[in-house]
């Protein structure tokens, strides 16, 4: 009862709030509501909204996994472009037959990823930088490498833009419908995550670390290598999604392109929304994914900017995040 | 490579993190951990873009910038105080929160996408001996000895650091914790109104989608890097507004911008390893 009460006020919230903006800009909510439903979920836009739901899902999935253990991994930005671009290294420069490539790019990135956050779990374990600040710190110059290797060593000779040449025929992950068989990779990572976090002792330690820190230490776990192999493991999965998407539709790395769609924030707060349980995670992502692509068919059938959407998608944890202290409260009392 | 105009940029350049970092070092102070500065950086950036295009003032639009970034570090005020939610949970959903709303306020209220610009549009202007650099500059720089007077040589700021490091013993001396925390998170929302404008108006005048790039969350950066001192987050935010000013110089010798632009990250990473390394060794705990 609680718990369908601690979702369902701040949604009922969430969507009264972005009424309200919608009434202000002039436009019927309940129109706005009803393209966003049948634009995430109608024939036309379930594709779109499961394109989306991937890296969606895949960063959601690899920022709950420290998430559980009460740890925050904010430099998903930077782990995800490392990933993408050193899979894409592996695809235009490592030889030999297609599927081979696939899977060393894949490996690649999956690495990358893991190698840099785990620098940031190294920098809290030895050098007192709170993970929160390393993982960030760290991210902007990973963004800035991968800008600058596609404008200048691995630029797309043929074009004014910042991208790459486009990944030979084979080494590429095909799509179904639209929708990248990476989605496959995610999934199987979500399942682990799942199996993991319900059944072994690793994914029983980190939650007691997640629940209590102090009796977690007086409990024998050794934190700081908690701490890289949660960050190692959230990175590589991060790292992933970058291979997943350059391997995917382009085919190639375009600047900005894994940035400017907020993937790595959004999932974020889905883990956030579903306080990083795995299959929460994946259905608050699914849900935000299908608010996003939502978006965008509002924006075309009511000139409502689709923006809206992040407003109502934010608002929602804002909410979530008071009411959750409040009912937090009234337990502790009772 | 190094005279007076490198000096003038770096001024602009950590201006907006001054500000924000003020902010965050008073959150601190009161046992506010607060990572929206971002958020309301931009809240603040847009409030003054909007003031001063619809009123033709410069300094209107500063008076609204501070209005709607103190307006919106209500949210972490009411969320984390009267709600008792995670503050950091609520600072990463408000910060995404004002990248949205202003995306979609720069959409409804002018029409546009990425960004606003107007040859009508009022900027703050020259002030001073310092050429370039706006009145909101040496207000940046006047608000440091005033908040250290205030937080270590005043009854106000006794009660503050009281409140932040032993809120029980504050509390059962009187002392209003809840008002305390409120009026901190207040006027840090105040402060990072006077950065935004002074990003949004000071040396550039316009307002493009996401514009504080992180500077809100090097504030964050620079309140740890200067221990929430305000003397100590004036030299963290120097440290990154030369690292930023001495990139912009090293672009102008062929350097690629993508290179210097991290330069300021890498900085500041540096610099907190070597300050935390001093002070393992200085202090025993």
């Amino acid at each position: 009862m609680t718990r369908v009460r601690l979702i369902a006020v701040p949604v009922v919230a969430a969507l009264v709030l972005g009424a309200i903006l919608l009434l202000a800009t002039g436009t019927d909510p309940l129109a706005a509501y009803g393209a966003i439903l049948s634009g995430a979920f109608g024939p036309d836009g379930i594709g779109d909204t499961l394109a989306y739901a991937v890296p969606v899902a895949g960063m959601a999935t690899a920022l709950a996994i420290p998430l559980r253990a009460g740890m925050v991994n904010l430099g998903g930005e930077g782990q995800l472009v490392l990933g993408a671009i050193s899979a894409l290294a592996v695809g235009l420069y490592v030889p030999g037959p297609g599927l081979v490539k696939v899977v060393l790019a894949l490996l690649a990135g999956t690495l990358a990823g893991a190698a840099y956050a785990a620098l940031a779990a190294v920098c809290e374990n030895r050098l007192g930088v709170p993970l929160l600040i390393s993982t960030l710190l760290l991210s902007y110059p990973a963004m800035s490498l991968a800008g600058y290797l596609v404008r200048f060593p691995v630029k797309d000779a043929g074009s004014s833009l910042p991208q790459s040449p486009q990944l030979p025929e084979g080494a590429r992950l095909p799509e179904l419908d639209g929708v990248t068989t990476g989605i496959f990779l995610v999934v199987a990572v979500i399942a682990v995550y799942a199996v993991i976090d319900a059944r072994t002792p690793a994914g029983f330690e980190t939650k007691v670390t997640g629940w209590a820190p102090r009796f977690a230490i007086y409990a024998g776990i050794d934190r700081p290598k908690l701490t890289v192999r949660l960050l190692a493991v959230s990175g590589g999965t991060a790292g992933l999604v970058g291979a997943i998407a350059v391997l995917g539709f382009p085919y190639r790395f375009i600047d900005g392109a894994l940035i400017t769609p907020q993937y790595t924030w959004i999932g974020l707060l889905a883990a956030l929304l579903a306080g990083a349980s795995p299959l929460g995670t994946l259905l608050a992502a699914v849900f935000f994914a299908a608010l996003t692509s939502g978006g965008f068919a509002m924006e075309r059938a009511t000139q409502v900017p689709r923006e809206l959407t992040a407003v109502l998608q934010a608002v929602l944890i804002i909410f979530l995040a008071a009411t959750s202290g409040v009912f937090k409260r009234k337990a502790r009392r009772a | 490579m190094i005279d007076a105009s490198l000096f003038s940029s770096a001024l602009t350049a950590l201006t907006p993190i001054l500000f924000a970092a003020l902010a965050g070092a008073l959150c601190q102070r009161a046992g506010v951990f607060n990572i929206s500065l971002e958020g309301s950086l931009l809240v603040g950036c847009f409030g003054a873009v909007a003031g001063s295009w619809y009123t033709g003032s410069a300094w209107i639009g500063v008076v609204v910038a501070v209005i709607a970034a103190t307006a919106y570090s209500l949210i972490l005020a009411i969320g984390s105080i009267t709600f008792d939610g995670d503050p950091i949970v609520l600072g990463v959903a408000s910060n995404l929160l004002a990248v949205g709303l202003t995306s979609f306020l720069i959409r409804t209220v002018f029409g546009t996408e990425g960004s606003f610009s107007d040859p009508t549009l009022r900027g703050l202007g020259q002030f001073g001996p310092i050429p370039g650099q706006s009145l909101l500059v040496y207000l940046s720089w006047l608000a440091v000895p005033a908040l250290a007077v205030l937080l270590y040589r005043h009854p106000w700021g006794l009660r503050l650091r009281g409140v932040g490091e032993r809120p029980e013993a504050a509390s059962s001396l009187g002392v209003d914790v809840t008002k305390y925390r409120y009026g901190v998170i207040l006027a840090g929302g105040a402060l990072c109104g006077l950065g935004g404008a002074q990003l949004a108006l000071g040396s550039v005048t316009l307002f493009a989608e996401n514009m504080t790039a992180g500077r809100g969350w090097i504030a964050v950066v620079a309140v740890m890097l200067g221990r929430a001192h305000p003397l100590g987050v004036l030299l963290a935010a120097l440290l990154f507004g030369l690292a930023e000013a001495f990139g912009f110089r090293l672009q102008g010798i062929g350097l690629p911008q993508q290179a210097t632009d991290a330069a300021p990250y890498v900085v500041t990473l540096v610099a907190l390893f070597l300050s935390n390394f001093k002070r393992k060794k200085g202090q025993p705990a």
